[in-house]
């Protein structure tokens, strides 16, 4: 890879086993394929259009199967009819995993204070960052991926081992 | 050539008092017809040659809650020959409100009783399988009627933020 050369005579980097796992695990972060509603389009402009182009940071593939993925970005609001499959593909996910609320539905029902809708996600999967908006921004969502990454990497060793 | 002035009178005539009302808004003609004659009268219209309302463009139904009997059905016919619309309507009333099926007449009814069915606890009797379209089959009343509740969670606001975040279902891990 050429990192021996620019390595030169540094020899060894140390540095703890919890900085050298949350780093992996930020670096190649798997979003599952799915989308609920309109903020699903902007999800993926996110991911996938050349000017937000989100695999700068790790996450240019989205799984379809949720057993390949480590992160559920919940784009758009969650039908009561619907929440019962969101909360299984979550279920499915393997250890560890992390869930984003993207948009006022996704986070709290948003317009949308009537009997059909799920108020805010977290009713029946942790969520681990709210990203307002109606829909957000690409750059909204990426900022929260990114805020995501801040708090993986301080995740401590003694919860997850 | 039939219009719709014709296919009323030939409706009055054939079916005399189970046609309650014929009424002109706007250009859009509706016959109000008593509960238990719907499927004859729709029947008659598709099935009369010189009719010929051969297409079901749709059934709904609205609740006038507290009038009684409450719901409306209405069935919006099509002859594409001429063309002509019509909206053929009747009421049922109660708690659980009964409407013969017209799924011997028109097929595609099907689906729009069983959104009837979901959403204002319409039964339809002879439906071949009648069961909650849009809802989950587990869900308890019917959404569209006026007297379910609409609202589902208070807003949050400042004074009352800790309130509700207390009475909120989060989930466990």
């Amino acid at each position: 890879m050429g990192l021996e050369q620019k390595l030169g005579n540094m020899g060894v980097v140390t540095m703890t086993l919890e900085q050298a796992v949350n780093w992996g695990r930020t670096g190649s972060m798997w979003p599952m394929l799915f989308g609920l509603a309109c903020c699903a389009i902007e999800m993926i402009g996110a991911i996938s259009a050349p000017q937000n182009d989100m695999s700068r940071f790790g996450m240019e593939l989205m799984r379809a199967s949720p057993r390949q993925s480590d992160l559920m970005i919940v784009a758009g609001r969650v039908t009561r009819k619907m929440a019962p499959v969101v909360r299984r593909l979550y279920d499915q996910m393997p250890e560890p995993k992390w869930v984003i609320a993207m948009g006022d539905c996704a986070s709290c029902g948003g317009i949308f204070n009537n009997y059909a809708i799920v108020q805010g996600v977290d009713e029946i999967v942790p969520v681990d960052v709210y990203v307002a908006g109606c829909p957000p921004r690409p750059e909204a969502l990426i900022n929260g991926v990114l805020t995501l990454h801040e708090k993986v990497k301080k995740e401590k060793l003694s919860t997850w081992a | 050539m039939t219009t719709l002035e014709q296919t009323t009178q030939a409706l009055k005539a054939k079916f005399g008092d189970a046609i309650e009302a014929i009424e002109t808004f706007r250009g859009e003609t509706t016959v109000v017809v008593t509960a238990d004659k719907v499927v004859e009268v729709l029947k008659h219209l598709r099935e009369t040659p010189a009719l010929n309302f051969r297409w079901l463009a749709d059934v709904t139904a609205y609740d006038d809650y507290p009038e009684e009997p409450r719901f409306k059905v209405c069935y919006q016919i099509r002859n594409l020959m001429e063309p002509l619309n019509l909206r053929v309507k009747a009421a049922v009333g109660g708690e659980t409100p009964t409407l013969a099926s017209c799924t011997s007449v028109y097929p595609a009814a099907g689906w729009q009783e069983r959104e009837l069915f979901d959403m204002f606890g319409i039964t339809f009797t002879g439906h071949p399988d009648l069961r909650r379209i849009l809802m989950p089959s587990d869900w308890e009343g019917h959404p569209l009627r006026k007297d379910y509740p609409l609202g589902y969670e208070e807003v949050q606001f400042t004074f009352n933020y800790d309130a509700i975040d207390k009475k909120k279902p989060y989930a466990k891990e």
